[in-house]
């Protein structure tokens, strides 16, 4: 959703702004150029700020306070942390949320991830028909997820299915609780694994061949050629991966929505908070508070990765 | 928008706002949707809610112009009659045309509050009960106590569920239906079936249908609101209908043994329900009673879209739910009322008071209840003898009902409704087992939203 996309666009943006800055002092530059750089880095900052910042840090004040929607600004009334505290001891459906999220990103890190690299590397070695490969893996992700949903939904329906029509099952895949994230997962890992593939792919085009030649003539097999010489100097195509795999994984919401809601046994955090906040319940205030829980999963995650390439980069 | 004065002025006004130019309003509300976090709809509501502009100047002249309509009847049937009674009314009344915005059912109930706060239609669907009274309170809905002058037949019921909690109106009632218990006539005559008048006669009549290998009773909670009927109807019965009222008001206690004998006595029933109802749609349970795999539904009276009218539709007969507790009885029952309100500041007023009057008249009425036989009139001047057998055993079982409550989440506060209700509800039905638990957790909850 579009939560994630803001967010991570928060660090990059930010990150390039200063770099421009730094290299502004540098060099000497003549009026007008001066003013273009000026302009490249006013603009997005201060798209930035209104895009990204203004609604996170709105977001953050607004769960400190009971606010229904409606009426003025004035009208919000500050409760203290009593949001995050129902959350977190009597709101039933967070915990499981929680839980759901963290499978989501086991299954995506340790399935989907690795599942996209290994076609992407099959891929990468020109086999026949490379191109009809390529297609089909990667076009479930031209595919919105809640397409995704419904092309599953004929697959999974309970009456009408393909998996019960096969094997005579009478498992409701959607429906039961003890199924049903598995089988969005089973979706979701189809559709993540072509995305995975298609960058990993785009990586290894652009891997030095005479890399792989010396190793060849170091008598280096394929798999050492791999994982001692290819993986390594992909290192910023497996950041941009790695960091996708954790943002997907936080995101995941559209496909849960489609199948019922995020209830019954597909609660996500993303999905309670448009709960809340969206329709007519319109608890702005608890929303925002899960949506703050989000904020800090997704922080704390995207800083611990990036302080760890950013130490090994020095 | 102040009324046309030119004829320039009023033709711009017939083009759609979402060609006519991009307001302030909706810059905001694109430049902050665009890059929005989740978290946006707060901000984008405040924004949208900053001081609305124009309004009409209600003259005196005939009212001509567009009305708007926003129509969450996006179902084929009641979209189809909401079509038939604005092509009646702009028949009736040459200078008006309806511009009807027919808005996806779930969609249009997700949206309302950004709908109401943004630029909405003159008049939109809604209900009766608490849900109408909110916006009214909120001061997002059109007082329309004059337009109540123009119309007559209906009752001081029904001119009291249209009313705000300042005493004035905001609501026009179209029709209702009940809640009950429905069944095939054809089925139950071939194997015998009589409807129950006590729990325990249910319970016998379930236990028969299982061994007859029919499901004794259809039950889907796929979108979390149908099990909200049974438990209103558990309530009524064991509780009564004050209850109800002051419970859905949260002036109970969820934990106290009145609700814990509503989901005690539910659990008993549940192995007569249909299973894994929670990944089944209301339609498809339906489908389940019309195919004549189940022997009864408990479900509003729309339960008849899903048969084909005429003969189908005449096999289709309900009983109410049976007798709980003697002292209480049956007397009191659902029957929710679907009508009509204004928004703040429509467009054209004028018009928009006029069609209002109109749908609140027999005349428009007697189209919408032809269009869609699930429904009954609240007018009741209404037509009955083109009334289809169940219509007029809906119209009957309405007007000998003591009391009538609307539902669990018309009477009581959306979110309480939503958020803690579905998943509550639905928790049940998948493990029936903790009742102390789930009651106190509900209380909890309610407790922190009724007084927050």
């Amino acid at each position: 959703m579009t939560i994630t996309n803001a967010r991570t666009a928060a660090p990059s943006s930010g990150d390039r702004a200063g770099k421009r800055r730094r290299y502004r002092g540098i060099d000497q530059l003549g009026g007008l150029d001066r003013l273009v750089i000026i302009l490249m880095v006013v603009v997005p900052t201060l798209l930035l700020i209104w895009l990204v910042w203004f609604p996170a840090v709105g977001s953050v004040i607004l769960s400190f306070t009971n606010w229904d929607g409606i009426g003025p600004l004035s009208s919000i009334k500050f409760i203290g942390l009593k949001n995050y505290v129902d959350v977190v001891t009597i709101y039933p459906p967070f915990w499981p949320a929680v839980q759901h999220n963290l499978i989501w990103l086991a299954v995506y890190f340790l399935v989907a991830t690795p599942l996209g690299i290994f076609f992407a590397v099959l891929l990468d070695r020109e086999i026949r028909g490379t191109r009809i490969y390529q297609t089909a893996i990667y076009l479930p992700v031209v595919l919105s997820l809640a397409l995704v949903g419904f092309i599953w939904q004929l697959i999974y329906s309970k009456d009408q299915g393909l998996i019960n029509g096969l094997t005579g099952s009478t498992i409701d895949w959607y429906g039961d609780p003890r199924f049903n994230l598995w089988a969005a997962l089973v979706a979701a890992t189809w559709k993540q694994t072509g995305y995975v593939m298609l960058l990993y792919l785009a990586g290894l085009k652009g891997v030095d061949p005479s890399l792989r030649e010396a190793a060849k003539v170091d008598g280096a097999n394929e798999r050492q050629t791999f994982f001692r010489v290819v993986f390594p100097v992909m290192a910023p195509i497996n950041i941009i991966v790695l960091v996708i795999t954790v943002i997907e994984s936080l995101r995941a919401f559209d496909l849960v929505w489609v199948i019922n809601k995020g209830r019954n046994g597909l609660e996500l955090i993303a999905t309670l908070v448009t709960q809340n906040v969206v329709g007519e319940a319109s608890r702005i205030g608890f929303g925002s508070a899960l949506a703050t829980f989000m904020l800090i999963i997704s922080t704390v995650l995207i800083a611990v990765y990036l302080r760890i390439v950013m130490r090994e980069q020095r | 928008m102040a009324r046309p004065s030119t004829e320039a002025e009023y033709l711009a006004r017939m083009v759609p706002s979402s060609a006519a130019g991009v307001s302030r309003r909706s810059v905001l509300r694109g430049a902050l949707g665009a890059g929005a976090l989740l978290a946006a709809p707060p901000l984008l509501a405040s924004c949208s809610s900053s001081s609305p502009s124009g309004s009409s100047g209600g003259g005196t002249a005939p009212a001509t112009g567009t009305v708007s309509l926003g129509s969450n009847q996006s179902d084929a049937t009641p979209k189809a009659a909401v079509q038939s009674v604005m092509d009646a009314f702009q028949k009736a009344n040459s200078g008006l045309t309806v511009k009807i915005n027919t808005i996806d059912h779930n969609s249009f109930q997700e949206n309302i509050n950004n709908y109401l706060q943004g630029a909405p239609d003159d008049t939109f669907t809604w209900f009766s009960g608490y849900r109408m009274r909110f916006f009214a309170a909120k001061d997002l809905a059109g007082d329309i106590s004059d337009v109540w002058g123009n119309i007559s037949g209906m009752s001081d019921a029904l001119k009291k569920a249209s009313t705000g909690d300042d005493g004035k109106q905001y609501f026009v009632p179209s029709t209702y239906y009940p809640w009950a218990i429905f069944y095939r006539k054809s089925v139950w005559a071939e194997k015998g079936y009589k409807p129950p008048k006590t729990l325990d006669e249910l319970k016998t009549l379930g236990a028969k249908m299982q061994q007859d290998q029919l499901i004794p009773i259809a039950f889907a909670d796929k979108d979390g609101w149908p099990a909200m009927g049974t438990f209103d109807q558990l309530n009524l019965r064991i509780n009564g209908y004050d209850f109800h009222v002051s419970l859905m008001a949260g002036k109970e206690d969820w934990s106290g043994d009145k609700v814990k004998k509503v989901f005690d006595t539910w659990k008993g029933l549940l192995p007569i329900h249909q299973t894994d109802s929670l990944g089944r749609t209301w339609q498809e349970a339906a489908q389940a009673l019309q195919q004549k795999k189940a022997g009864m539904y408990l479900l509003g009276a729309f339960v008849a879209q899903q048969f084909t009218k005429g003969a189908e539709q005449d096999d289709l007969d309900f009983f109410t739910f049976p007798e709980v507790d003697s002292t209480i009885g049956t007397d009191a029952i659902e029957a929710p009322i679907d009508g009509y309100m204004m928004s703040k500041r429509p467009k054209n007023e004028d018009g928009a008071k006029k069609l209002l009057a109109y749908l609140g008249s027999s005349d428009a009425q007697n189209i919408a209840v032809k269009a869609d036989p699930s429904v009954i009139a609240t007018n009741d001047k209404a037509d009955q003898s083109g009334y289809t057998a169940l219509q007029k055993k809906s119209a009957e079982f309405v007007k000998s009902a003591k009391s009538i409550a609307q539902f669990l989440d018309r009477d009581t506060r959306p979110d309480f409704a939503s958020t803690v209700m579905i998943p509550a509800l639905q928790s049940f039905i998948k493990t029936p087992d903790d009742i102390d638990g789930l009651v106190k957790n509900i209380q909890q909850q309610k407790l922190s939203i009724f007084t927050s």
